[in-house]
């Protein structure tokens, strides 16, 4: 076994101020093997890689890599020459490519003499076509970058590392930007490219394909190793358990029957000026004692869509009705008072007023009740109550109620904003991403609280790209593609990716998607 | 109607026109090395000041002409590298500094140009750069004069445009060059120096616009006088926008300026006794603006540019 090993990592620390991102982590891989980095997000798996790589300085422990007979070598931590030199490839979450540049001269960018007269273009066509038949990675090579798709940019990503003769490979949550088939394609690309003796380390936090595609898995938590299991031997209670220490409680979705509809839009479409951001003659609704699902891939229309029903968008045709009201000229305060509670994509950016405390964010949308307010002035004894009983049950956990809340973490972030808006008792809950970023625990417990508000009386619209949280949660599916909306009658993970993927069959589209375009 | 018709078909018109655009080109090439890894460069009107004044001095100090030009690109050289430092590894206010380094340049020339010459009333002349008569080219008709009768540094501006695209587009440096303008995190991740790529595109940026003021000093005039740049590094500011930062497009709009600039001059003396004079000096800037509104909508901006980038984070 040790004989083909092709990577370990030594007791790698990294200290951010007093927080300890990683703690002595040991890592090995082994040649063509497929190795799973889980834990939840913040267990300092980016971290770990980028200290692999050269972007971060470890604080202590060393790095010992393979060379091409095998031999393992200390490599020279802190320098991404070096990590590539020593046949080290990674490929990240947000992609580093040039968008002005097409894809060849992306592959080609540092593995060239700077200072050389003249380019060897043909040359390094000819090795990325040899690179793109072995390992089944294909892309156009003289695009602009900025005018590929996701997929191709991630392949171009991969191909990059490939181009500078990678040995391992890291790939930084690969899936999170593709749809189930491109992210299926993937991996049978990996397994093409193991098969040609690379190794490969994939960064996700998505228990389905680490148990389809890896052959083990190693668990991070706060930082620290607490396990590694071979996959054959693991299902997705244990790794669960793993990396969340304990058990997570999950609520049970409970039948009921949908209620009086409380949002309704017929006809309505949004030019605008690409196609992530227009919509094209959706119709949908949303009833009480209802979770509408919506799936899709991020950039098919979901922020517009999440723009009209919080009031921040016009529509350019159709009509919108909430709670039997028509809205005619929708801003956010209207949409307030309608009674809708908005859980925003962006939750720094939309979600609070990074530099007001905890307690001034609480209560933001309710400065008109006349127990925060009156004659102009603000109740701060009323504020700072309420402000201790929310952070009390919401478990709002941070340097407390009158520091800024910028402070918070992402996870306490979310929480305030839940409390702000289950407590103003909504009939229609707009929840966009509610759980992207944060951990399984944090995520559970967004989960419970639109189920709870559903129970309640109250219709749900769950934006998400998580197609699991949807099959879990909502209790109709429907799948928004290139601005259009369009029915999901089916639970099947198959046939809603291909519908994200933009195929969909005659009956899938019925009657709801407006088709006629 | 007819007037101007004759104006726009003499050879004279035309060559003052490249005359004119001259240091124009120098700056616009500048601005866009700049520009073009991310960064914008507002020391460029004090560059032109100590080009102008750097080029000319070593001149009248004996350095000989090709001398005075080496110099004047090191003085641009060592202002960019200011500039560089200021906006790439500490990432302060590209705005902010570039302002500062014109205010700074061109109070550094006027003091050295005092020191260097307490007594004198009127800057002592030199002996610029004279009108190139080569062999056959210079002899060609109307090519011949509006070309090659031009002055050495003339040429070597129309060369540097080659230069330039060459470098930008046919080169791994250029490649990188770009990449770094458009997204540092991929130059970094592919091994390259984000700070060696910017520092290095700003200082040979500095350096060529350098040249423009030189040029003004040892080639169009003689000696060096206040205030002689006038707005000129301003124009290669927006003319590099003008040009969507390409090259080609570049000498265009150095051009295109020029011969507006050659055209007012003609049309004052044609028709200056029924409009005012100032309608005429005014008229090159209105028209750049004009072209500019038209051309920037569709300006291809480098992504990153006025972004600063740090190692390590990411």
């Amino acid at each position: 076994m040790n004989m083909d090993k092709v990577l370990s990592l030594n007791g790698l620390t990294k200290r951010f101020g007093t927080v300890v991102a990683n703690d002595a982590v040991d890592l090995d891989l082994h040649k063509g093997e497929v190795l799973a980095l889980l834990g939840e997000n913040g267990a300092g798996k980016t971290t770990l890689m980028n200290m692999l790589f050269g972007h971060y300085m470890p604080d202590a422990g060393t790095v010992d890599v393979a060379d091409a007979d095998g031999t393992m070598r200390p490599l020279p931590l802190g320098h991404p020459q070096a990590a590539l030199a020593a046949g080290i490839g990674m490929v990240h979450q947000h992609f580093t490519l040039a968008e002005n540049l097409s894809a060849l001269d992306n592959i080609v960018l540092g593995a060239e003499p700077l200072w050389h007269p003249r380019r060897n273009r043909a040359g390094a066509r000819k090795k990325i076509k040899g690179i793109m038949a072995r390992s089944g990675l294909v892309a156009p090579l003289d695009t602009r970058v900025g005018r590929l798709s996701v997929g191709e940019r991630q392949r171009v990503e991969i191909l990059k590392a490939l181009y500078r003769d990678a040995r391992i490979l890291v790939l930084d949550e690969p899936t999170a930007v593709l749809t189930p088939q491109e992210a299926d394609m993937l991996f049978e690309n990996i397994g093409a490219m193991t098969a040609d003796g690379l190794s490969v380390i994939f960064i996700s936090h998505k228990l389905r394909e680490v148990l389809a595609f890896s052959q083990r898995i190693a668990v991070l938590r706060h930082g620290v190793k607490v396990g590694e299991i071979a996959t054959k031997d693991a299902d997705e209670r244990v790794i669960a358990r793993m990396m969340v220490g304990a058990d997570t409680p999950t609520t049970p979705r409970t039948k009921m029957t949908p209620g009086a509809p409380v949002l309704h839009l017929s006809g309505v479409s949004v030019h605008g000026h690409s196609k992530r951001d227009s919509l094209n003659n959706i119709d949908l609704d949303v009833h009480q004692y209802e979770i509408l699902g919506i799936a899709g891939v991020s950039g098919n229309g979901q922020t517009v869509l999440a723009g009209l029903i919080s009031g921040l968008q016009r529509a350019d045709t159709g009509q919108i009705t909430v709670d039997g009201a028509e809205i005619t000229r929708p801003n956010p305060r209207m949409m307030i008072r309608a009674g809708v509670g908005r859980i925003p994509e962006d939750r720094h950016h939309d979600g609070i007023i990074g530099a007001m405390s905890v307690a001034e964010n609480m209560v933001i949308e309710r400065l008109n009740d006349p127990e925060i307010q009156s004659r102009g002035l603000l109740n701060r004894e009323a504020i700072q109550q309420n402000a201790e009983r929310l952070v009390q049950e919401y478990d709002v956990r941070g340097p407390g109620a009158d520091a800024p809340a910028r402070l918070l973490s992402g996870g306490n972030i979310q929480k305030l904003i839940l409390a702000r808006v289950f407590e103003q008792g909504p009939r229609l809950i707009l929840a966009n991403q509610p759980t992207r970023g944060l951990d399984m625990g944090a995520a559970a417990e967004v989960g419970r609280r639109l189920l709870v508000a559903r129970a309640r009386g109250a219709g749900v619209v769950l934006i998400s790209e998580d197609l699991d949280e949807i099959l879990g949660l909502a209790d109709r599916i429907m799948v928004i593609h290139d601005g259009q909306l369009h029915a999901a009658n089916t639970r099947d993970r198959e046939e809603i990716g291909l519908m994200m993927a933009g195929e969909h069959s005659d009956e899938h589209s019925a009657k709801h998607s407006g088709v006629s375009a | 109607m007819m007037d101007i018709l004759q104006i726009l078909l003499s050879e004279s018109f035309w060559a003052a026109s490249l005359r004119i655009a001259t240091p124009l080109i120098f700056g616009v090439l500048g601005a866009l090395l700049c520009e073009k890894s991310g960064v914008l460069n507002l020391g460029i009107e004090g560059i032109f000041v100590a080009g102008a004044m750097a080029g000319w001095l070593a001149v009248w100090a004996g350095a000989g002409l090709w001398g005075g030009v080496l110099v004047a690109a090191l003085a641009g050289g060592f202002f960019g590298l200011i500039h560089a430092i200021l906006t790439v590894p500490l990432g302060l206010s590209q705005h902010v500094s570039g302002l500062g380094v014109t205010l700074f340049a061109t109070s550094v020339s006027y003091f050295i140009y005092r020191t260097a010459l307490p007594n004198v009333s009127s800057p002592p002349r030199i002996e610029p750069f004279r009108a190139l008569d080569i062999p056959i080219l210079s002899d060609l008709p109307f090519v011949g004069p509006v070309i090659f009768q031009q002055t050495a540094m003339t040429m070597l501006a129309l060369f540097m445009v080659l230069v330039v695209w060459y470098v930008l587009n046919r080169t791994a440096l250029g490649v990188a060059l770009q990449a770094v303008g458009d997204n540092p995190d991929s130059v970094d991740a592919q091994g390259l120096s984000v700070y060696g790529l910017r520092i290095g595109a700003v200082v040979a940026g500095s350096s060529l616009m350098a040249l423009g003021g030189a040029f003004l000093t040892m080639s169009a005039f003689d000696a060096f006088f206040f205030g002689m740049v006038n707005g000129r590094g301003w124009i290669c500011i927006a003319l590099v926008i003008f040009a969507s930062w390409r090259p080609g497009k570049a000498l265009l709009g150095a051009l295109l300026f020029g011969a507006f600039d050659a055209l007012q001059v003609r049309l004052q003396t044609e028709v200056g006794a029924f409009v005012p004079g100032q309608v005429f000096l005014m008229a090159p800037y209105v028209l750049s603006i004009i072209a500019l509104v038209v051309a920037a909508r569709k300006a291809d901006y480098p992504r990153a540019l006025l972004h600063p980038w740090f190692k390590g984070q990411r």
